[in-house]
């Protein structure tokens, strides 16, 4: 019978450096989902009528809902941060005039597309919404 | 051969993680920060009459859409990834909860912008 040696592995790696970094940038993706959860839910109480809706955005206004919404916050700009970090090994690599395109640019630029795409968004919403 | 459907639950991963990288910031300032407090924005840009505008018109609809079901999708992957590398369970049954999540958010999602209307 096969017995393979399998190196002894803690069962709390997760929590502990250097997999804690890895950890939280995962963690991200509970924040997201979160957010989108209660985005989808104020879509369904629009549906449901007036009176859902407002009570929906009663907890948009209230204190927990803002102390959520900047963790998520957190959450988004730690998320953008690491994508982009992380984006010179996702993507294939980048030759511009018969040289690859330096790591730390890919990740430079991803930044600064990112905070501009944000801050154009928050421009156009103060302009153009009520 | 049998084809993995794994490339697909990458590309739902990485549309929704590309659409928060670029715009989840402001949209979480826009949403749950600056239009409840006032701050920058009118505390009635959201309310129930705007609301219902915005959900009413097809590009506003494929705004929340998309934006809702590829964060749940994102999140369903990291989420999925993360828990079956903390061995938490059998990995279909990891699979199911997390993919099955962000299936039943773009179903309700898609289902509660019909029953809002044109």
């Amino acid at each position: 019978m096969r017995r393979p040696y399998l190196r002894p592995i803690d069962r709390h790696w997760w929590a502990k450096p250097p997999y804690l970094a890895y950890t939280l940038r995962e963690a991200t993706g509970i924040a997201i989902a979160a957010y989108a959860l209660v985005l989808m839910a104020g879509v369904i109480c629009l549906a449901l009528g007036r009176s859902a809706y407002d009570a929906w955005f009663g907890f948009i206004a209230s204190q927990w809902s803002l102390a959520l919404h900047a963790i998520f916050l957190i959450a988004m700009v730690f998320h953008a941060w690491t994508w982009f970090a992380i984006m010179p090994k996702t993507m294939p690599r980048l030759v511009v005039g018969g040289r690859y395109v330096e790591p730390q640019l890919i990740t430079a630029a991803g930044i600064a597309i990112a905070s501009l795409a944000s801050l154009v968004l928050l421009l156009i919403a103060r302009w153009v919404l009520p | 051969m049998k084809r993995s459907v794994a490339p697909v639950f990458w590309l739902m991963f990485g549309a929704g993680g590309m659409v928060a990288a670029l715009f989840g910031p402001a949209l979480v300032i826009i949403t749950g920060l600056a239009v409840p407090t006032g701050l920058g924005l009118g505390t009635t840009t959201m309310d129930y009459a705007h609301a219902i505008v915005f959900a009413r018109h097809p590009l506003g609809k494929l705004v929340l859409l998309v934006v809702i079901s590829l964060f749940a999708w994102h999140g369903a992957e990291r989420i999925y990834l993360t828990l079956k590398d903390m061995h938490l369970g059998p990995k279909p049954a990891l699979a199911w909860l997390s993919y099955g999540s962000a299936g039943a958010v773009t179903f309700v999602t898609a289902a509660a912008l019909l029953a809002v209307g044109l």
